[in-house]
């Protein structure tokens, strides 16, 4: 040990750290300071005492540590918080599930209350696929619009979210274009294609086009390219493109058609909150009346 | 270095002040200027101003729940939080104003902190007794006397410090309502908060830490001298007159000796423990106390008053130069203050008289900005927000304007009809705007929104964009 430095402005001893000249002087702790640490190191016995405190070897008590005497918890606190909203959920919920469609679409707060929960829900189960905004992408439907796959009534739509789109479930909506790469050449896809664009563009159209939709196509699509949603059969007249409007990709869709699946929501979602979502696609601009 | 080594004083130990009790003309505008300010302070909840059957009739109220301001015949919403900006900017310039003409009167006279210290200094006396017996019962030993003297003392502070927060919470809540709750004790967790919290800081404040807020902690005491200038009137000892000081004996002659006979009377009435015969220092709050002690000695040695008195430097240079004392209203400092002044008063005054009784909101959606409908047709979406700001009721047609053959719904329960929309008084309506109009030729036109009132008295117009290309 070094001799012990004394200070000389204030008689204070150095620690002996030194930089740029100016020396540290080993002043003690305030003793406010002092007094608040033992003030905080006692405080905190009240704790173990009150408050789950210190892991347990045996793991006993609520996840694996001491209870206070209060039986306090966080996720106690959690689960309270949880019911008080679902108690004060409940008051809406049971009026919301007694109502039919059209009684919810009339009344203005319980109109405010599905709108509420489907829009929650949606972001929740629903925005990975249809967009946060449910304007889609190719292959997902834009829920904004007035073109329907298989339905814009509120009931259509909901069925839709209960059981899926080619999903699992035994009731699921299920339809299948078959891939006509095999039945038909490719200059014959290509003149289908043409009359197919004729439905909503009047480009004009070879007649073999015609014949051969005619015969293969209109029996779900329609004569006019109307489509048919009891088939999910899709219009082809109108300006709405499912996998694009350029007459390459309606070809590609008649050589090897790509179809879409949407799960099925029966269970893994309550009937009330599927029928908030209903009511909430519904809303988003392009919903039918029954 | 000294050869003693002295250590080095950091921090001067705090003297606490025991101001004597002493009379006088700024003592009497300080009693006034307490009764005033306090009187406001407790009756301004009280004061009532009818504003209709569905608001408040409180004069003056900040209503957090409801997020309304009202003051007497002003309403503010709490987008129009701007005036207070206003008021603050307005306060802090008149603040300023002030000061260049008459230095810190704001501080001695008006501040809460000095008039709450006046009060609990009043306080002390009246159950302590004056400087002297006060400062004797501090000293000494803890007796009976001391012990209930300074229980009692203690005990009025904390009933004051409760009168303080029990003050306050009235400007939030309907004051006679509160009043009847507080009296059962029933009052809602939060105002019980600040009543405890403000009761505490004014205990503090008043009854411990009072000149120290004016020194260490408040900023305004720390850049008011910024706004002195020379002609700015301060308290100041005039050293030309009062030097030498001395003892002074009934019959001595007063020559070749100053008018100060060093009886420190200005020292023991000050508040914040200065001697003011060293000149302007940054603790003097210009209450003028001493200026009332030494006008009662001069009065008593039989010498003209005003030794001690309200003055400016350049006074005293004129003096010395033999020139007439003038002091300036209108200068280039308080000319610009009150330039200020005006302008932010009339831009404040201009807003309330324009304030408009409604307002349009419309949002455009962003996701998805537009769609496209099966025959074509191009959809925007818009949250439209029509605020009513009266106490009536108001009957509201919206329409839409500048895009060909544009159609407009509002998706909402019942399907409302744009042409008769209820927006119940003080209130907020909210629709969802669809807009479908035939594909336009540009990718964003502009369109207006108009919502006008039935009776025609009020027209609100927004301009917006209708998309129907790009992401």
């Amino acid at each position: 040990m070094s001799k012990i430095e004394k200070d000389d402005h204030t008689g204070v001893e150095t620690t002996g750290h030194e930089w740029d000249g100016i020396k540290e002087l080993n002043n003690p702790a305030p003793r406010w300071w002092l007094g608040v640490f033992v003030i905080t190191v006692i405080w905190s016995i009240g704790y173990w005492v009150v408050y789950p405190a210190w892991p347990t070897l045996s793991g006993d008590g609520e996840r694996g540590g001491t209870t206070g005497n209060t039986g306090w918890t966080q996720y106690s606190q959690l689960a309270e918080s949880q019911a008080e909203i679902m108690a004060r959920r409940a008051a809406y919920l049971d009026r919301f599930d007694a109502a039919t469609f059209e009684v919810i679409q009339a009344d203005s707060g319980l109109y405010a209350f599905a709108l509420a929960g489907g829009a929650s829900a949606f972001k929740d189960n629903c925005a990975t696929c249809h967009g946060t905004g449910g304007a889609g992408a190719s292959g997902y439907p834009n829920l904004n619009d007035d073109d329907w796959l298989w339905g814009g009534t509120v009931g259509a739509i909901e069925e839709t979210i209960k059981f899926g789109i080619r999903a699992s479930h035994d009731e699921t909506r299920f339809s299948e274009m078959p891939a006509f790469a095999d039945i038909f050449a490719e200059d014959e896809i290509s003149d289908i294609a043409d009359y197919v664009l004729n439905f909503s563009a009047n480009t004009g159209f070879p007649a073999r086009g015609k014949t051969l939709y005619d015969e293969q196509c209109s029996l779900c699509h329609a004569d006019n390219g109307t489509g048919d949603r009891f088939q999910g059969a899709p219009n082809l007249s109108d300006a709405i493109w499912f996998y694009g409007s350029k007459k390459g990709e309606i070809e590609a869709q008649i050589r090897k058609p790509k179809h879409g699946v949407m799960p099925y929501w029966n269970v893994r979602l309550s009937d009330s909150t599927i029928r908030q979502l209903a009511i909430y696609v519904h809303s988003l601009g392009g919903g039918e009346t029954e | 270095m000294s050869d003693a080594a002295q250590p080095i004083k950091y921090f001067e130990k705090r003297e606490r002040a025991y101001p004597k009790r002493i009379w006088g003309r700024y003592r009497k505008l300080k009693w006034v200027a307490m009764i005033v300010t306090l009187g406001i302070y407790y009756l301004a909840p009280f004061l009532r101003w009818d504003r209709g059957a569905h608001a408040p009739d409180q004069a003056i109220l900040i209503d957090m729940s409801s997020q309304r301001g009202y003051f007497f015949f002003i309403e503010i919403w709490p987008q129009e939080v701007y005036y207070l900006t206003g008021i603050l900017v307005l306060a802090a310039v008149a603040l300023f104003f002030v000061t260049s003409l008459a230095g810190r009167v704001w501080c001695g006279y008006t501040c809460p902190q000095t008039v709450w210290t006046d009060l609990f200094v009043w306080v002390e006396r009246i159950i302590q007794g004056d400087r002297v017996k006060r400062m004797k019962l501090a000293k000494g030993p803890w007796s009976l006397e001391k012990i209930w003297k300074f229980a009692l003392t203690h005990s009025l502070w904390i009933v004051i410090g409760m009168l303080t927060g029990g003050a306050w919470v009235f400007y939030f809540n309907d004051a006679p309502t509160l009043l009847e709750q507080i009296i059962h004790f029933e009052v809602p967790w939060s105002v019980g908060g600040w009543i405890v919290a403000l009761t505490f800081s004014t205990y503090l404040m008043a009854g411990f830490a009072r000149e120290q807020v004016c020194m260490y902690m408040c900023p305004y005491s720390r850049f008011q001298s910024a706004m002195f200038d020379k002609e700015t009137m301060v308290i100041g000892y005039d050293e030309d007159r009062g030097e030498p000081r001395g003892r002074h004996k009934k019959g001595d002659t007063w020559d070749g000796r100053g008018d100060c006979v060093d009886c420190t009377l200005c020292v023991q009435v000050c508040p914040v423990g200065i001697d003011i015969r060293d000149g302007l220092q940054m603790e003097c709050i210009a209450c003028g106390l001493c200026v009332d002690a030494c006008n009662q000695i001069m009065e008593k040695v039989e010498r003209p008053a005003g030794l001690i008195r309200y003055d400016t430097t350049h006074n005293r240079e004129a003096r010395l130069s033999g020139k007439p004392e003038i002091t300036h209203v209108m200068r280039p400092r308080t000319f610009w203050y009150m330039a200020v002044l005006v302008v932010v008063g009339g831009v404040m005054l201009y807003g309330l008289l324009n304030r408009s009784a409604s307002e349009l909101h419309v949002l455009h959606d962003r996701n998805p900005l537009y769609v496209t409908l099966s025959d074509g047709t191009i959809r925007n979406g818009y949250d439209i927000r029509i605020l009513n700001k009266t106490h009536n009721d108001i009957l509201f047609t919206l329409t839409v304007d500048g895009v060909q053959n544009a159609q407009m719904r509002i998706q909402a329960a019942g399907n409302p009809d744009p042409s008769a929309l209820l927006v119940y008084a003080d209130s907020v309506a909210h629709y969802r705007v669809f807009v479908s109009a035939p594909k336009p030729s540009a990718a964003r036109s502009n369109l207006t929104f108009t919502a006008a009132s039935a009776n025609g008295e009020i027209i609100e117009t927004y301009s917006g964009l209708f998309l129907s290309a790009g992401r």
